[in-house]
């Protein structure tokens, strides 16, 4: 089942990278995922006479103020749109819309919304848990369109754009003024600004610069009535609710993106890297520690362990030591100064943590070649399996060696194998889980690995997601990570924005039914859910 | 400690049957702050501890009765700080009243705000359970963001029993520069330096003086002073200043005679036309100012720079008055159907951040 590439299939993206093409293999839908019941419990289908009626209305409609070319309804024109990232959950929405600008966004959540139509929005189509995957009876909003840079005020050190853009046209664009936008997700050449706010997205220098809700002022958009709304100011904070805070990494469920202010930062004159090889994972794991106890807060700071140094190694030739059991990339940006100085103390640290060698990048060239090994990792691991399943996971730090172990005996009790990328320095891990779906019960194994993987993640106090979302994927995991009552207020929150439920439906949040069905018992760090409160 | 959490629970369904609200109360440090007081005292201050502090994760986790001093001191012993040095305005200041108020010191604007730091609360609902959200990793995208929506809720969506917070390692030196400047200068001077790698840590400009502190390693302070002159405060007194504006001691903030009013708008703003001294902090974008006005008036000068207006502190806090500025009809009606669906019999903390809620 070597299916092609998510986002390449969308008219409306480019080429996508990394992380993003570990996608086009992940292993839901042979697994038995249709697309019927991708989409959640609100699509229940309508007959196919009443489905067509409900089609024309809503294309006519749309099309009283959109021109025709943005409101396609006919399967060779909808079908491109049928998947993100994730591609192995597909679903062919009944209309996609491609609005050229905000007025026109605003008058189809009106028109949507007046109808009870379900409403996905849309950006370059790169996540990696479903999150843009179509309504079977909805639209198919796309902000692709809404693509320009609106301004840049290098004094105020802020970014005005649309959705669309993608996010490292963000930092191109403001390079002339020596500043950048900080979160950079592995998919930055393709993702965009509207999509990075739906997911809250990351990247490898997180721990030092932040998420996207670190470096976003200001969200402009619609509620699903089609109500323009200003969430955040250009101010460091605002009256009321942090509905700012709220709003990221909301997958699309609260609001439709339709305008970013973001904050920009200038860059560092400098960055040096080193590359420490160490003779056991465990070793590794205990220099990450000790660097952020000797006070260090490293710009990037990634852990692979052997299987994906090899496979990286292999493919990219950056220069790895093939022979480390595990090796850990730690980077320092600022003044020359700066660096020369957060350098040398690494360099000790690492030393004492027992590195078996140690490499500091010589020159810029050199520095992005160390880098190259990590962001080709994903791509490095599909040469060598015919399919792999990329998790994301986050857990305390501490628990890297007990998490890694937990990993290994997985490998031995399902048959596979299980290469490791981490970003150590926010415990956030990537298990890449090679498989071949051609063999008979390879996928089933797949998917049990991963959800016992998950579930640990969530057992040592972690998280089933660190920054690629809930999306479709994780829906059922979320059932585990929180309680009834828990579940209970995320839905509260849906109401208070959307109360029809239109917005990007059965995602995210897990209805009380769907975790009947799951059947798993939220566990709270191994333990009964809050074990420490007195049951009265 | 499960005495005191159980004492709560009680209290608050004893205020649900009764429909009673409540006034969430820590310290007490920042009754001032915010819509009048109303309601019957649901104190807090018992339920407190730090939970957790493993200096290698970055993560401490305190209940929400601790002190803030005694945080700081756990943390400074492991040569670790909070990075938005929270305003204490008290000693008995706690932690649960810190998130709630959302309050930042001095380095906000270069390290941000309690909300940036926010990894995780525990929660109670009106029917006294607890409520588990975000966590004590950094990195957690699963379900809506929260906990950080607690960050500076006032108490408006309940208790917050327990806070998991990022922390960072204190600064290896700081070092602050002094300048002759006015108003103008100065805020243009701070949105450039902001705009090229510096270590700043903190700003100040009030009484024709630009303060700005460095925060980093020794070399990266002797190149930035290196690159923008100035004279270098002593160390004890640069201390002095900063704690004196952060715990609003300096003798700007100290003469209460006239209201004080916070302004947070964007840095490059020009001075407000507002008669009477302002003092300026984060690069330009929080801007207070001294003086009486009406409420609208002010809040519409910060308007229309693209900022919002709080009435910070003042001698006459009239129940049903507002403190913070409106919001639009669109949030006004998010916020309603939000309390509306967290809190429906309206318990906690009535009118402490929304008027009407």
């Amino acid at each position: 089942m070597n299916r092609p590439i998510n986002s390449s299939s969308s008219p409306s993206t480019r080429p996508t990278t990394n992380d993003t093409s570990s996608a086009s293999r992940s292993l839901q839908s042979a697994a038995g995922t249709t697309s019927g019941n991708a989409s959640g419990p609100q699509s229940l289908p309508l007959a196919g006479g009443a489905s067509f009626l409900r089609k024309a209305e809503v294309v006519a409609r749309l099309r009283r103020r959109l021109p025709a070319n943005a409101v396609l309804h006919r399967a060779e024109d909808t079908t491109p749109y049928e998947c993100d990232g994730l591609s192995a959950y597909r679903q062919t929405p009944m209309v996609v819309v491609l609005p050229a600008s905000e007025d026109e966004v605003g008058y189809v959540l009106r028109e949507c919304s007046a109808l009870g139509v379900p409403v996905v929005a849309r950006g370059a189509g790169t996540g990696l848990s479903g999150g843009a995957l179509p309504h079977g009876e909805g639209v198919l909003l796309s902000l692709a369109r809404l693509n320009r840079i609106l301004s840049i005020d290098p004094l105020a050190r802020i970014a005005r754009v649309q959705p669309g853009v993608r996010n490292l046209a963000v930092s191109e664009a403001a390079a002339v003024h020596r500043l950048y936008y900080a979160p950079d997700p592995s998919s930055q050449i393709a993702c965009t600004i509207g999509g990075n706010v739906a997911e809250n997205a990351g990247g490898v220098h997180c721990l030092k610069y932040g998420l996207t809700v670190h470096n976003v002022l200001r969200v402009r958009g619609f509620t699903v009535t089609g109500e323009l709304v200003e969430f955040g100011a250009e101010a460091l904070d605002s009256s009321g609710l942090d509905l700012l805070a709220l709003v990221i990494g909301s997958e699309g469920l609260l609001a439709v993106t339709t305008e970013v202010s973001l904050r920009l930062i200038p860059r560092p004159p400098l960055a040096r890297c080193i590359m420490a090889s160490f003779d056991t994972v465990e070793s590794a794991g205990a220099a990450v520690a000790a660097v952020i106890a000797a006070g260090i807060i490293p710009a990037g700071l990634e852990l692979m362990d052997r299987p994906a140094v090899q496979a990286v190694e292999h493919f990219v030739h950056a220069g790895y030591d093939t022979d480390a059991a595990a090796i850990l990339l730690c980077e320092s940006d600022g003044s020359e100064l700066e660096v020369e100085n957060e350098i040398a103390r690494m360099q000790a640290v690492l030393g004492e943590a027992g590195a078996s060698a140690l490499r500091v990048s010589q020159s810029e060239e050199e520095r992005l070649r160390f880098w190259a090994g990590r962001k080709a990792a994903f791509p490095a691991v599909g040469r060598i399996s015919p399919d792999y399943y990329c998790m994301d996971g986050t857990i305390p730090r501490k628990h890297l060696a007990d998490v890694l172990r937990f990993i290994a005996a997985m490998e031995q009790k399902y048959s596979l194998r299980c290469p490791n990328v981490f970003h150590a320095g926010d415990g956030n891990l990537h298990p890449l889980i090679l498989f071949d779906a051609n063999t008979e019960g390879e996928l089933e194994r797949t998917e049990a690995f991963a959800a016992e993987v998950l579930e640990k993640c969530v057992a040592v106090g972690g998280t089933i997601t660190g920054e690629h979302g809930v999306g479709i994927e994780k829906i059922n995991q979320m059932c585990v990570q929180f309680s009834a009552a828990e579940l209970e207020r995320f839905r509260a929150v849906k109401l208070a924005f959307d109360p029809a439920g239109l917005l990007n439906p059965g995602k995210n949040i897990p209805s009380l039914h769907r975790c009947a069905e799951y059947g798993r018992q939220h566990v709270s760090a191994g333990r009964l859910p809050f074990g420490d409160l007195p049951r009265f | 400690m499960s005495d005191a959490l159980q004492t709560i629970a009680e209290q608050v369904r004893a205020a649900r049957a009764m429909r009673r609200p409540l006034r969430l109360r820590g310290g007490g440090s920042k009754d001032f702050y915010g819509g009048a007081l109303q309601g019957h005292v649901l104190d807090l201050s018992g339920y407190s501890g730090i939970v957790e502090h493993e200096p290698s994760e970055l993560v401490v986790t305190a209940r929400c009765g601790t002190r803030i001093a005694e945080l700081e001191a756990t943390l400074e012993r492991a040569g670790q700080c909070l990075a938005f040095e929270p305003p204490h305005f008290g000693p008995q200041a706690t932690v649960g009243g810190m998130v709630a108020a959302g309050l930042s010191g001095p380095a906000r604007a270069s390290a941000g705000a309690v909300r940036d730091h926010v990894l995780g609360v525990r929660v109670m609902n009106a029917a006294g359970e607890m409520l588990e959200f975000g966590g004590r990793v950094m990195k957690n995208v699963a379900g809506f963001d929260l906990a950080r929506l607690h960050a500076g809720s006032m108490g408006i969506l309940g208790p917050i029993l327990e806070v998991s917070l990022k922390v960072v390692p204190q600064p290896q030196a700081t070092q602050t520069l002094f300048f002759e400047c006015t108003e103008a200068k100065g805020i243009e001077a701070l949105n450039r330096w902001a705009g090229i790698a510096l270590p700043m840590s903190a700003s100040l400009i009030h009484d024709q003086h630009l303060m700005v502190r460095l925060s980093g390693a020794e070399a990266a302070l002797e190149s930035a002073r290196a690159k923008l002159g100035g004279e270098v405060l002593d160390p004890a007194a640069a201390a002095t200043l900063w704690r004196a504006v952060r715990e609003q001691t300096h003798p700007f903030f100290a003469d209460d005679r006239r209201s004080l009013w916070r302004l947070s708008v964007p840095s490059t703003a020009p001075r407000l036309d507002l008669e009477g001294p302002q003092l300026i902090e984060w690069g330009g974008a929080q801007r207070w100012w001294r003086g009486e006005a009406d409420f609208a008036v002010v809040c519409d000068k910060a308007a229309a720079v693209g900022g919002h207006a709080t009435l910070f502190r003042t001698r006459l806090r009239q129940p049903g008055a507002p403190a913070f500025h409106p919001l639009s009809a669109v949030l006004q009606g998010l916020h309603e159907r939000l309390k509306a669906s967290m809190d429906p019999d309206h318990l906690f903390n009535p009118g402490r951040l929304v008027p009407t809620l």
